[in-house]
């Protein structure tokens, strides 16, 4: 019997009592981050890393019951032990390992390991099987590092500004929005929020990450020029009447599919950046190799190619059949409700 | 190249056509006239053929790339276009190239067609290390004859109107037919005077708009020349300096195509050109474009085909007569000469006026419309009395009133990843209808939906997958669509036994179940013959 393995509510730990990440209300619940494709209501009780804290109670209500251990610290439930490691995905994401009688299991959520100020690295972990994400498992997702993408968003804001136009991002509230933040130069413009977005700013304040003061773009008076601002949106707005505020504004997207030129001219925008909360195949390939892991299970994204390539190279590699969906998923979790309530500054 | 890489990412990064236009303009002005030519040339969507085998060009991507062959075929679904792919793939580039669009265009990829293996592959791989992504890109595309960017000619033809300070029709006039992309062509492009010369250069075509609602709000019938609307290849035929062109709507010279029209040229006046539809036509009827489809895919048109699928031209207007460009006389004047030329050479059999409908009202017209399947036609062109014979696609004096597509309920059998901006998205679709209890695939549709139902159908597609057989998906028989399409065919090479003309969705009926599609006896029963 595996350590690990899938049922109809996830990922069941036996000898522990619990799942990771369940797609249904559990007992027991371990949480690897708040994305809603890794985090649903329902379940009796919740466990995750320290910092996720705030993410997972303002995502699964107040009412929800959980719990939190800081990274790395040990916890035995039933007969393993558990611990949290920092995955470097978004505030609070953790890759869950599973000891249990010597034998050592590492699930790793969603990960990155390129720099982000808005979360804890990457930290590799050395385990027997290393149950990972192929979201971008292919070779031909390759990031350029971060500070030349915030350099030409960064730019285009700057032109925009030249022509008096708005400029209006679209990007995931929880993570790509604050990450995307901490790159924007405040000294070209003011920066305003949708409230999705808003009140998840609030969060990652409240657990200690620096990010530029943003402005909520409920609370402006009438006839506001937005001619210099940068507005960080999610991608619901899109198309929205919500937008008509802004005029003829130049649009953009932040994400890892925007290196498919396809996938940019799909949606009818000005720009397509690349940027994503995700590992780009090098990174993929760094961070099993880090692991030491003999086998490798690999879950949601490109998991064919990813499969056959680890073998290739000498490992043993099988794809899990689970219901997480990687970059895009984020997309349907916000009800982009643009209320005031995230506007507390 | 850097310019024409830049050019063709702002191009690619607007929808605006204003901010297209100035990109266009900005590009121009900047680099000399032997790298604006060739600019022209691919931004119109003339082709060099492909120099190099794809397989060729991907295998020695894999090697410069260092990858195993199968994961360039994963790379590829998912990107959906082989010069990107690559562009992609590659090592990350050191450099980017400083040469002109003109040197990588005349030195590097046109000489390709002489050369060995060995010194295309060298040629290309060195290629390939001194660009940075974006001119990769552009050059696989060049190398693979699929250069396409997003603008129209109209736009091209703008922007260069702008910088030579000229009228967008002279220099629409200008870029029609044959011309070699070098810099003496671009010079006289943009030149004040107007030498123009070239014997084979046909008129840019005066297009119709779709006719919305009904004709009554167009006035007086009294004011309309009413012709059907035929349906086969839009075409000038040119008679000058004792030579014949045939020139397609799609700026295809295709006079050897058509000897019956070849030997018709032969008996025009010196300068003469007149505007018609080219039709398979047998008996006094058109035949099934179908006929005229097996009759293009023809190399080589022996006598059995020629007996098989005749063609006649069916005139249209005359547009230029006696060597003067006759564009701006009213329609009835170019009418009244097109008659009586027609009318001399009725005895030739390849030439009929396309002749205008008699009608007392617009119902009575509407009436008339019903005719159009029976007689093989698409609907009424209607034209206003007195109209020139405008440049391109303009909304008043033309429109085309066709009649009302087929349309039926089938139900979603197969889908597919599309190409280009649909990879990774399933957007081919292929259809079903009732047969005997039993739904048999019957056509494919692509297009008709909006982003956001193509979205959703994508997601229902992937839950509802039934079987795979590589890239098709067999999906759970449920959701039905209204497909429109024109014509309907025989066919044995189809399971259901017959084909139809341009499918496309028409909407998605969501409130209908499968149960309630429609069967194959019921389009059978739509065919009029």
């Amino acid at each position: 019997m595996p350590l690990l393995r899938v049922d109809q509510d996830g990922l069941w730990c036996e000898a522990g009592g619990f799942h990771i990440d369940p797609w249904n209300p559990v007992p027991k619940a371990l949480i690897t981050h708040g994305h809603s494709d890794h985090s649903r209501a329902g379940s009796a009780g919740y466990l995750c890393a320290e910092p996720s804290r705030g993410i997972l109670q303002l995502r699964l209500g107040a009412e929800a019951r959980v719990e939190t251990v800081p990274y790395g610290e040990r916890r035995t439930i039933g007969e393993v032990s558990v611990s949290f490691h920092p995955a470097g995905h978004v505030l609070g994401s953790a890759q869950i390992r599973v000891e249990h009688r010597g034998e050592v299991w590492v699930v790793s959520g969603d990960y990155k390991l390129s720099r982000d100020t808005t979360c804890t690295p990457f930290e590799p972990v050395r385990c027997h099987t290393f149950v990972t994400e192929s979201t971008f498992g292919l070779p031909i997702y390759r990031w350029q590092p971060e500070v030349v993408v915030f350099g030409s968003i960064n730019e285009w804001w700057r032109a925009n500004r030249e022509n008096g136009q708005c400029s209006v991002i679209f990007a995931y509230p929880l993570g790509k929005s604050q990450r995307l933040l901490s790159g924007l130069d405040p000294a070209i413009g003011p920066i305003f929020c949708h409230g999705a977005i808003q009140r998840m700013n609030r969060v990652y304040r409240e657990t200690g990450v620096g990010l530029p003061d943003t402005l909520y773009t409920g609370r402006v008076e009438r006839g506001y020029d937005w001619g210099s601002a940068m507005v960080v949106a999610p991608p619901s707005a899109q198309g929205s009447t919500w937008m008509r505020r802004f005029g003829a504004a130049s649009t953009g997207m932040a994400s890892g599919w925007m290196r498919i030129r396809g996938k940019r001219r799909h949606r009818p925008m000005d720009r397509g950046f690349v940027l994503s909360d995700h590992a780009d195949w090098p990174e993929l390939q760094k961070a099993i190799t880090a692991t030491e892991a003999e086998c490798v299970l690999v879950t949601h994204g490109y998991r064919g190619p990813m499969v056959r390539w680890l073998e290739e190279h000498g490992k043993q590699a099988r794809a899990l059949e689970t219901r997480f969906e990687g970059e895009g998923a984020e997309a349907e979790d916000v009800v982009a409700e643009d209320t005031a309530a995230g506007d507390s500054e | 190249m850097k310019a024409f890489a830049d050019l063709y990412a702002a191009l690619d990064e607007t929808t605006k056509t204003n901010a297209k236009v100035e990109a266009l303009v900005g590009y121009f002005r900047a680099v000399p006239p032997e790298d604006a030519v060739w600019a022209i040339h691919f931004l119109i969507g003339r082709r060099i053929k492909r120099l190099i085998e794809t397989r060729k060009l991907a295998e020695w991507a894999i090697a410069e790339a260092g990858i195993p062959d199968w994961i360039f075929g994963d790379c590829y679904n998912a990107v959906g276009d082989l010069g990107e792919t690559i562009a992609l793939l590659l090592p990350a580039p050191v450099a980017s190239s400083e040469k002109p669009l003109r040197y990588w265009v005349e030195e590097r990829l046109l000489p390709l067609r002489q050369w060995s293996d060995e010194q295309q592959h060298q040629s290309l791989v060195f290629a390939w290390r001194e660009m940075d992504e974006r001119q990769r890109f552009v050059w696989n595309k060049l190398i693979t004859g699929e250069f396409r960017v997003g603008v129209s000619q109209n736009l091209v033809v703008r922007a260069l109107a702008e910088v030579a300070g000229l009228s967008a029709e002279v220099i629409a006039h200008r870029l029609m037919g044959d011309w070699n992309p070098e810099a003496g062509f671009y010079s006289q492009l943009i030149a004040g005077d107007t030498g123009d010369t070239d014997v084979s250069r046909p008129y840019p075509f005066f297009l119709a708009y779709p006719l919305e609602g009904e004709p009554a709000q167009l006035g007086e019938p009294a004011e309309w020349i009413v012709e059907w609307k035929w349906d086969g290849i839009r075409s000038q035929l040119i008679r000058r300096q004792w030579q014949t062109f045939v020139w397609s709507r799609g700026e295809e010279l295709v006079t050897e195509r058509f000897p019956e029209l070849q030997a018709l040229g032969g008996l025009l006046p010196e300068g003469t050109v007149i505007d018609g539809e080219i039709l398979p036509w047998k008996e006094g009827l058109p035949l099934p474009f179908a006929q005229m489809q097996r009759r293009i895919g023809r190399k080589v048109l022996g006598p059995k085909i020629l007996a098989d699928v005749p063609v006649v031209l069916l005139a249209y207007d005359l547009i230029e007569w006696g060597g003067a460009d006759i564009r701006e006389w009213p329609l009835e004047r170019r009418r009244g000469q097109l008659a009586e030329l027609v009318g001399s050479l009725a005895s030739t059999g390849r030439i009929l006026l396309s002749a205008p409908v008699a009608f007392g009202s617009w119902e009575e017209l509407a009436r008339l419309r019903t005719e159009s399947r029976d007689r093989r036609v698409e609907g009424f062109m209607l034209k206003r009395v007195g109209s020139p014979y405008r440049v391109g696609r303009k909304r008043g004096d033309w429109w085309k009133w066709k009649i009302e597509p087929y349309a039926i309920d089938c139900v979603l059998l197969y889908a597919q990843a599309g190409h280009g901006r649909r990879a990774s998205l399933m957007t081919d679709y292929t259809f079903g209808v009732w047969d005997n209890g039993e739904l048999v695939p019957f056509a494919k549709a692509y297009s008709g939906l909006t982003n956001e139902e193509i979205a959703r159908v994508d997601g229902w597609v992937r839950r509802n997958t039934v079987e795979k057989f590589g890239p098709v998906r067999r999906v759970k028989p449920e959701l039905v669509f209204e497909l429109a399409f024109e014509g309907i065919q025989k066919s044995p090479r189809h399971r259901s036994g017959i084909a139809v003309r341009f499918p496309r969705i028409a909407r998605w009926r969501e409130d209908k179940k499968a149960e309630e599609a429609d069967t194959i006896e019921t389009i059978r029963a739509l065919s009029p013959n």
